[in-house]
């Protein structure tokens, strides 16, 4: 094992891609093509920091999130975790990687099993990891998280049917946490959320961040719950990384185009700030991710497309400092 | 301006085994000819039972419209028989669903879709239907509009899926588009596309619109009155202004400042509304919000709240809480 510095990064993606095989056929599947679903992306998760990931569908932010956690093993690229190569681990080394990296998943209600109690599901990795001794020192450990995720400890024997999809989501950060991960992945946490139910939610992830100095990978669409909770931000476009940049610096100065039109097409709940603001309308649709662009994926859409945004695949560079964009037409050596 | 459509006390309950689900209990509002109206709210608040009231399509059973008005161009809806309802439905109401994957049959083309409301209502031959149909392709923005209809909805991207509902609502060139959740299943830069073509059909053909959604954010640009549910009831309504530049009701208050928005400063931490919706087959007495409600009086426990005028604000701004100072019953 290396030996972890508190200013080495926790995750380090590196030119990871993740293909996936289209067949044709029932019984001799033929192999017709291939999604790129993550297609060459490079990026680094410090330790406490939450990094947010955005795009839209089809853009890829789920996978590379499961190549994090191995859930997917990349096709192409290293997956490195507090300085150790994750695709090489062993399957008993990868189980004890995974102590201490842990998800929460978007759909509260197909996440976690019905037929398992709350007690059994948040106890289960705790277990797992071999965590505490005897009944009744695990019966103290589910009273204390479901405590910390601000459930009642007398619901810990009812079945996720008996809660609520807010309460059903703290179940699975109460489990996400149950084994002191160091990093938390969390995959659209409130999207299936009522929005009066997201707020406490989202400040729910961020007590615990601060409670246990948690590392976040924050996927999501919602750009604006995104901001309210990220300390650096990264947006994906089919399977690419476009832009990537401390929180304050894209939402307030975003460089690529795509992001640009992304900010502007959030809504916000003001008519007066809606009637004085422009708004960028990408015309056409996201292509498919089985056949993409050549040379910029998003060319296709871009109000700023050029000959060579055909040719060139834009590779990411740093435009300011810490904010890195992938376009031919923004920063230093634009054209 | 004459209403185009008048609710008046409408009550739509569901009768389950679990008990009696109170789905829609005593609402009221209007709509003018060409206005946009926004029905915002959390799920089982109401808001799509209102729509399927409207367009009579409650399942029943167990669903049952129990008592109330609806009016629509001086015609109770609630008086025709099922041959008028039909006759309605899609001719003089669309409506749009908030799933276009599986509100397209899958198995027809757009064209065969798109030309059987015509057919039906109006009594066109195919050709003057198959001419018809393309007509509304290019209205919605679908290009090379002749060919795409011979297309399936599967070779359809879901924003396109959505183009070819509204399409089909504006058939008959409807006086009322419902739309149910529009943009709830797209991606945020096709959401925006959506909603233009909403607005810009509604100003070209001027038509009224009822948008129903959960998002405050998607409506705040694209409507001009906003009814606010909560637990089967309207619990504030009034023009988009008035509603979001001083909110009355704690509830549209607790939603407005339970979102972070992109224009404001970024905040510490959110304030949500504590507590979750109550159960409707188990209702409180009372204000159904009262115990989320950091305003609640003792008032709120025993009655529940009138729909009352602002006192302060214009005609239109009303408001269903006892903690509100408000002036005469609506």
């Amino acid at each position: 094992m290396t030996t972890s510095s508190a200013d080495s990064p926790l995750v380090e993606v590196s030119r990871v891609k993740k293909y996936f095989p289209v067949t044709s056929g029932i019984v001799f599947k033929k192999r017709v093509g291939e999604v790129k679903a993550v297609d060459d992306v490079s990026l680094t998760i410090r330790r406490g920091e939450t990094l947010g990931l955005v795009g839209e569908s089809g853009s890829g932010k789920s996978t590379l999130g499961r190549c994090i956690l191995q859930l997917h093993q990349q096709t192409e690229g290293e997956v490195k975790f507090d300085g150790i190569e994750m695709s090489t681990l062993s399957g008993r080394e990868l189980r004890t990687m995974r102590r201490r990296i842990n998800a929460i998943f978007q759909d509260p209600y197909s996440s976690l099993s019905p037929r398992m109690t709350a007690a059994g599901i948040i106890g289960e990795p705790v277990s797992v990891h071999g965590l505490v001794q005897g009944k009744a020192e695990m019966r103290e450990r589910i009273q204390h998280l479901l405590d910390v995720v601000g459930l009642n400890p007398y619901m810990a024997d009812r079945f996720p049917h008996e809660f609520s999809g807010g309460q059903r989501q703290r179940i699975g950060i109460a489990r996400a946490i149950a084994a002191e991960p160091e990093f938390i992945v969390a995959d659209e946490p409130v999207s299936a959320l009522d929005v009066s139910i997201q707020a406490q939610i989202i400040n729910l992830l961020q007590e615990l961040q601060e409670q246990f100095g948690l590392t976040y990978l924050l996927i999501a669409h919602d750009l604006s719950v995104v901001r309210h909770i990220s300390d650096r931000v990264a947006v994906m476009y089919l399977g690419k990384l476009m832009e990537l940049a401390p929180c304050d610096d894209l939402y307030e100065d975003p460089q690529h185009p795509y992001t640009k039109a992304l900010l502007s097409a959030v809504p916000v709940p003001d008519p007066t700030v809606e009637e004085a603001r422009e708004r960028i309308v990408l015309q056409g649709d996201i292509p498919s991710p089985q056949n993409p662009p050549q040379g910029c994926v998003f060319h296709t859409r871009c109000p700023m497309a050029i000959d060579d945004c055909r040719a060139v695949v834009p590779p990411l560079k740093e435009t300011s400092r810490g904010h890195w964009t992938a376009c031919i037409r923004v920063g230093p050596g634009a054209v | 301006m004459t209403a185009l459509l008048e609710v008046n006390g409408l009550r739509t309950h569901f009768f389950t085994s679990a008990g009696v689900v109170k789905a829609v209990d005593g609402i009221t509002f209007d709509l003018m000819e060409g206005e946009s109206l926004a029905i915002v709210g959390e799920s089982g608040c109401g808001k799509s039972i209102t729509a399927l009231s409207i367009m009579r399509l409650i399942p029943s059973p167990p669903g049952r419209i129990l008592g109330g008005s609806i009016r629509f161009m001086g015609e109770d809806l609630l008086a025709q028989d099922d041959k008028a309802m039909r006759d309605i439905r899609g001719n003089r109401i669309g409506m749009v669903f908030q799933e276009p994957m599986t509100s397209l049959n899958p198995v027809l083309t757009i064209g065969r879709q798109l030309t059987e409301a015509v057919q039906r209502h109006l009594g066109y031959d195919n050709e003057a239907a198959h001419a018809r149909a393309s007509e509304l392709l290019e209205l919605v923005g679908i290009p090379d509009a002749a060919n795409r209809l011979r297309a399936y909805p599967h070779e359809f991207s879901g924003g396109m899926r959505q183009r070819v509902m509204i399409a089909m609502a504006l058939s008959c060139s409807p006086k009322l588009l419902i739309a149910d959740e529009p943009t709830t299943a797209l991606d945020v830069t096709i959401q925006a596309q959506i909603l233009e073509l909403i607005q810009q059909v509604q100003r070209e053909l001027g038509i009224a619109v009822i948008i129903i959604t959960h998002n405050l954010g998607v409506v705040a640009r694209y409507v001009d009155r906003i009814n606010v549910m909560y637990a089967g009831r309207i619990v504030e309504r009034g023009t988009l202004h008035q509603v979001f530049d001083e909110p009355q009701h704690p509830y549209t208050k607790g939603l407005l400042a339970s979102v972070p928005r992109l224009d404001k400063p970024k905040g510490e931490r959110l304030i949500p509304i504590e507590g979750m919706p109550p159960d409707l087959s188990n209702l409180p007495a009372g204000c159904a919000f009262r115990e989320r409600c950091a305003y609640a009086i003792a008032r709120c426990e025993e009655d529940v709240p009138e729909v009352r005028h602002v006192r302060s604000a214009a005609a239109e701004h009303h408001v269903a809480c006892w903690a509100v100072e408000t002036g005469s019953a609506a």
